[in-house]
């Protein structure tokens, strides 16, 4: 078995997602299905090779860098309106700190 | 005349002729969603009032006798993952659901001032993320050509709207495939530059290293011309190219005998003849417009799955992990404390595939997992890559089927996700190496239903030319006919 039952748990825990107890079960035979597909990368000799990040084209110097100046973009009330919940000029959420 | 079926030259040489005006096409297109698209499904939003004020723009132009934009007047669709600045976009996905975007994507900004008239937004997989549209948030889109069967994924609403005649053009994405095979599987052409050719700026991301924004067209000349509009270096994507654009239209009709094509065996090995034997009449009809053919070998396309689903849901963990209710998008309505209310917006807004994925990519990287899986698929994806510049050392051109099956039926595949993912053999290993690509329609399957098949073509980095080159001789000399 590629993945159980508390592996599944605690990925799904770093991903901050909630699964219930249905989808642990529908998701872990197939997830542990494409695991074991990708085994298969194991019958590759790799020790020779240096790994691909991205396919940058352009070598040597980056020319895609710019000066690190800020510049207006947007205004407030356009950064805030799809804002599921705000309040003064904020994206509201729960607390975060614990008070003394 | 159907309005609904000309490509972009008739469009402009008949709005010059004052045959119609573009606000006259821009209404056939949204009559013809109207009365279809209630059964095909390509649309998730429209944008009458969007696409009329352009088209008004450009009646202007037209009566004032200005010279007009590239594109001007032809009707476009744009896939939801792509942003739309005033126009809902939900990458097909409920978290976004009334997702207004404060910007237009770089490649909604030049489509528009090219003079495109965007109908609206089409349906898509949840973020790109499958192969059938049959992971969209909202409904399937069904093919035009068989309304049982899938019109192909990620892209699937914009394949579908221009195969349907919904829209002249559209624009896609392409992350493993996501324009090449709905193309395929709609019987148009869909064309994915090479890695930074088009600018990534406001398209929604999936997997940043292997995401593109492509065009599709019912002719290679179209989608040429969108291609030309679209690409060019963007100080906001600091992935896309300096690199020249060519004019990709006025190139098209380059002579290409003495062309080499490479046809790589593994993408032929047990390749079902209801698909191979269309696409060996195409090898013979480019031999007989003068190409030369030769067997070649991409010896790692078997391990190209693999290391795609292990990068592409590595980065999609870490692109989606925006996705937490705070700054846009849906919120769980209970919640007690931050982290509940990330997890429960996060579990009512994504549908399964896109939990799955994300599940796959942060065990990728988790530590402990983190050599054996994502470094590991860095190192193969090198070999992979590896492999093209080899191949082109000794070829122009690499010919190959877009997919192993035309459009399967709906519903066959959804509860087999691995089968799922190896449908993607042909396309996967394109976006691997950063390589262009184009599908083109070769024919319909001999028996019944006829269903479109798709003939890819791979190319050089930045040999984006090329290709067009050979699929508008293709098409010129009847291949999207073949029989």
């Amino acid at each position: 078995m590629a993945l159980n039952e508390k592996d599944a748990r605690y990925v799904a825990e770093l991903a901050h997602l909630e699964l219930t107890q249905e989808e642990v079960h529908k998701f872990l035979p197939q997830l542990d299905s494409i695991l074991l597909y990708i085994e298969k990368l194991n019958q590759l000799d790799t020790t020779r090779v240096d790994p691909m990040a991205q396919v940058t084209l352009t070598a040597g110097e980056n020319p895609s860098l710019r000066p690190d100046m800020p510049h207006p973009t947007f205004d407030q009330e356009t950064a805030l309106a799809n804002a599921p919940e705000q309040a003064a000029g904020c994206f509201k959420v729960p607390r975060v700190i614990e008070r003394e | 005349m159907d309005l609904t079926a000309l490509n972009s030259t008739q469009i402009r040489e008949l709005l010059v002729k004052k045959e119609f005006t573009a606000q006259e096409l821009v209404r056939a297109h949204l009559e013809n969603i109207e009365r279809k698209d209630s059964e095909v499904r390509a649309y998730l939003t429209l944008s009458p009032e969007r696409a009329l004020a352009q088209a008004q723009k450009i009646d202007g132009m037209i009566q004032a006798g200005q010279p007009l934009p590239r594109l001007a007047g032809v009707p476009a669709a744009v896939k939801d993952v792509i942003l739309t600045k005033g126009v809902r976009t939900t990458c097909g996905s409920k978290i976004l659901e009334n997702y207004i975007p404060p910007y237009d994507a770089t490649a909604t900004e030049r489509l528009e001032r090219a003079g495109g008239c965007i109908l609206g937004k089409t349906n898509c997989d949840e973020f790109a993320m499958g192969s059938s549209t049959e992971n969209s948030g909202y409904f399937t889109t069904r093919n035009p050509h068989d309304l049982t069967r899938v019109p192909g994924g990620s892209s699937g609403g914009s394949a579908a709207a221009v195969a349907a005649n919904l829209a002249t053009v559209a624009l896609g994405s392409d992350t493993g495939g996501s324009i090449r095979q709905p193309a395929a599987f709609c019987g148009t052409v869909g064309m994915m530059g090479t890695y930074g050719r088009v600018s990534r700026f406001g398209l929604v991301a999936f997997a940043s290293s292997l995401d593109h924004i492509g065009p599709f067209g019912r002719s290679v000349r179209d989608v040429a011309t969108v291609l030309e509009v679209i690409a060019g270096r963007d100080p906001k994507d600091s992935t896309s190219a300096d690199i020249p654009v060519p004019g990709y239209e006025a190139a098209l009709e380059k002579d290409i005998r003495g062309l080499k094509i490479g046809i790589p065996k593994e993408y032929f090995e047990g390749l079902s003849s209801k698909v191979g034997d269309n696409i060996e009449k195409g090898i013979q009809l480019l031999t007989q417009l003068g190409c030369t053919t030769e067997s070649i070998s991409l010896p790692h396309t078997d391990y190209a799955i693999a290391c795609y689903y292990i990068i592409a849901t590595a980065e999609a963990s870490s692109n989606l992990a925006r996705y937490d209710g705070v700054r846009y998008g849906f919120r769980s309505p209970d919640y007690s404390d931050l982290r509940d209310m990330y997890r429960k917006t996060r579990d009512g807004g994504f549908g399964a595939e896109v939990k799955r994925r994300i599940m796959l990519g942060t065990h990728a990287l988790s530590s402990g997992y983190y050599d054996a899986y994502y470094l590991k698929a860095q190192k193969v994806r090198a070999l992979i890559a590896r492999d093209f510049v080899e191949a082109f050392d000794e070829i122009d051109v690499i010919l190959t089927p877009t997919s192993p099956s035309p459009a399967f039926k709906l519903g066959e595949l959804v509860d087999d996700p691995l089968q799922m993912y190896l449908a993607d053999i042909y396309t996967v290993t394109a976006d691997l190496a950063g390589v262009p690509g184009i599908s083109v329609p070769c024919g319909k399957t001999k028996d019944t239903p006829h269903l479109p098949v798709g003939m890819q073509l791979l190319g050089k980095h930045f040999d984006e030319e090329r290709l067009l080159q050979v699929a508008h001789a293709f098409e010129k000399a009847g291949g999207f006919e073949i029989a």
